[in-house]
């Protein structure tokens, strides 16, 4: 029986090509193996994995190791390490600016992002209608942002929130009498443009995401909520919202950590150094460290930065797992 | 009857308006960074600012050249972009095989380890990695950007998924008993068979990396060898900011992107939102 299996198997591939006809031919006999087909699949395994843990050991691990190491030192980059213990962090948590950028980056990343969720949200109710037309112009009108790099959405946004009176924005809000404001330099001014351009060019992205959801709702759902005279409202709430919700956990999870990693966008919105209006953690961690050869305070900030983004990350988790477990008990 | 008609007419009006709004909201940057990009800057300063394309997109263009050397961070961004992307497939799916399909003491925990990489923040180990590649003499080098980025995580993970998917162990039984050796199983029976998923990584790679920005603003502190996102930046350092070369180099540098991506939109919205939605 294995054995016609096996012929056939040799005819099959003989027809493919030529090379394994000397293959098949010789080995009558099975061959004396050098080695087992369980030793083989050791080293090619191994071998085959190899370059991540390769790389990784030089990029990964040992900068993570030394991170933590140099955070209780104090370094220039260049001169003698000097042990301070915790001097490090007591520096940034007596920094104004150190909070000021954790103040920023939350409510940027609140502004930038959840409003965003939300309209992607909506967008994506409306593509998904059975009343529309041209979807696809649509998509791709409310994706092409994304293609965008960050750097040109932050420079484009940078001139449409130019401080100049002609500019963009300002000489939109000159025709409703509004004074020009100068963006860059005003604490909700620099906010607001800053969340404008995140907005801008994740929507898309985020509706993209949801409508891929919404496509895998199996109809029937809707038939079966329709014949027992479920309205719209109530076959978005207890069909289309639960259904998604894997998906926005994911786009929760992704729009929370990418706000808490913000940096290009302030540091072309106001220029190299940053301002105190705008300036994010991950711009204070870039200045201290590359701007002031302050490599041990540095160190610090990224390990904090490591520790909020933990905590933001378990924050989420356990709202999901608190929506979950109520929408459970809402439909018994 | 003819209320329930008029409530759906309604509705798709509705529905129709605010596509379109968000529509043209999504799109106007777009052509507004076109008009900057072809105007003077007396026009662009003058108050209410212009609203049609000029003629000044040669002469924009031409300043954008004097002051950054444009092509030259295009074909770094494309050298860089490209090595990684080859670079993360092939050694993904290496590693992605290796985990579906052979089996070796550990591997379990091996790929666990990996997707607790993901994890980290790359900021978290910044600092040192700036002094690797310090010691490596790699500043101011492409490879600075190109070896860092071949290790990647997410691949391996996708490309594990998408071979003990896609592909029958049968199929490398028979192989096997063909005498095929494990690489030859890679190279002539996986490869074939995964292309679809290095289409889709490919494009995930390609965008990441093409927009890459502190990384490389970190290490490619020679002009030379700046991106094209580090390199536009710099156009944003004069006092006096000349916003129609801004956004002509801003322009330039998003359009070939723009046109791959508007040949490819279907795999490209496909590709992102797999990428996405199976993680």
């Amino acid at each position: 029986m294995s054995n016609t299996l096996r012929k056939d198997m040799h005819t099959g591939t003989e027809k493919h090509s030529g090379e394994s006809e000397n293959n098949v031919k010789k080995p009558k006999k099975p061959k004396k193996r050098l080695f087992s087909q369980k030793q083989k699949d050791m080293a090619s395994g191994y071998l085959f994995i190899s370059p991540f843990y390769l790389l990784f050991a030089v990029f990964g691990v040992f900068p993570i190791l030394f991170s933590f190491y140099l955070a209780f030192f104090r370094w220039d980059g260049l001169g003698e390490m000097e042990f301070v213990g915790l001097n490090n962090f007591n520096i940034i948590f007596n920094d104004p600016l150190f909070w000021k950028s954790l103040y920023n980056t939350i409510i940027i990343g609140l502004m930038g992002t959840a409003p965003q969720l939300i309209v992607a949200l909506l967008l994506a109710f409306a593509l998904n209608s059975v009343l529309i037309k041209y979807k696809s112009v649509f998509r791709l009108a409310v994706f092409l942002p994304y293609v965008t790099s960050i750097v040109a959405v932050a420079i484009i946004f940078s001139v449409i929130f130019s401080n100049q009176e002609s500019g963009l924005v300002n000489s939109f809000l000159g025709l409703f009498g509004i004074d020009p404001i100068t963006w860059t330099r005003s604490e909700w001014g620099a906010k607001v443009a800053i969340s404008a351009m995140i907005f801008w060019r994740w929507v898309g992205y985020n509706t993209i995401i949801y409508l891929a959801g919404m496509q895998a709702i199996p109809n029937d759902l809707y038939e079966a909520a329709k014949i027992d005279g479920a309205t719209l409202r109530q076959q978005i709430w207890h069909i289309t919202i639960p259904m998604l919700k894997p998906f926005i956990i994911f786009t929760v999870f992704t729009a929370t950590i990418g706000a808490l990693q913000i940096f290009a966008e302030p540091h072309i919105f106001q220029g190299r150094g940053g301002r105190p209006e705008g300036i994010s953690i991950v711009l204070y961690l870039y200045r201290d460290a590359f701007g002031s050869n302050f490599f041990g305070t540095a160190s610090a900030t990224a390990i904090v930065l490591f520790f909020i983004i933990i905590i933001f990350s378990a924050a989420n988790l356990l709202l999901v797992n608190r929506i979950g477990r109520s929408g459970k008990v809402g439909e018994k | 009857m003819n209320s329930e008609k008029n409530k759906l007419k309604s509705a798709k009006v509705f529905i129709y308006a605010s596509l379109i709004i968000v529509g043209l909201a999504s799109l106007f940057p777009f052509y507004w960074m076109f008009v900057m990009a072809t105007n003077p800057n007396n026009l662009i300063n003058r108050n209410p600012p212009v609203m049609t394309p000029g003629t000044e997109m040669f002469s924009n263009f031409q300043k954008v050249l004097e002051s950054i050397p444009f092509f030259q961070a295009m074909l770094n961004s494309l050298i860089v972009t490209t090595s990684i992307t080859f670079g993360v497939l092939i050694l993904c799916s290496l590693a992605g095989f290796a985990f579906a399909k052979l089996h070796f003491p550990g591997r379990t925990v091996l790929f666990v380890f990996i997707l607790g990489t993901m994890m980290i923040p790359p900021q978290l180990g910044l600092i040192p990695t700036y002094f690797i590649i310090t010691e490596l003499g790699w500043l101011s080098d492409l490879r600075a950007v190109i070896v860092p980025g071949l290790m990647n995580a997410f691949g391996i993970f996708w490309m594990r998924q998408y071979i003990s998917s896609s592909v029958p162990d049968e199929l490398i039984e028979a192989a096997r008993i063909d005498g095929c050796s494990n690489f030859r199983i890679y190279w002539n029976i996986i490869v074939p068979v995964i292309l679809p998923a290095f289409a889709t990584l490919g494009i995930i790679v390609f965008m990441a990396i093409w927009g890459d920005y502190l990384w490389p603003l970190v290490v490619l502190q020679d002009q030379s060898t700046h991106t094209i996102q580090v390199a536009l930046r710099s156009l944003m350092d004069d006092r006096v900011r000349d916003y129609g070369m801004i956004l002509s180099g801003t322009f330039w540098a998003t359009v070939p992107l723009i046109v791959v991506f508007l040949l490819f939109n279907r795999l490209f919205i496909k590709s992102i939102t797999d990428g996405a939605v199976k993680s």
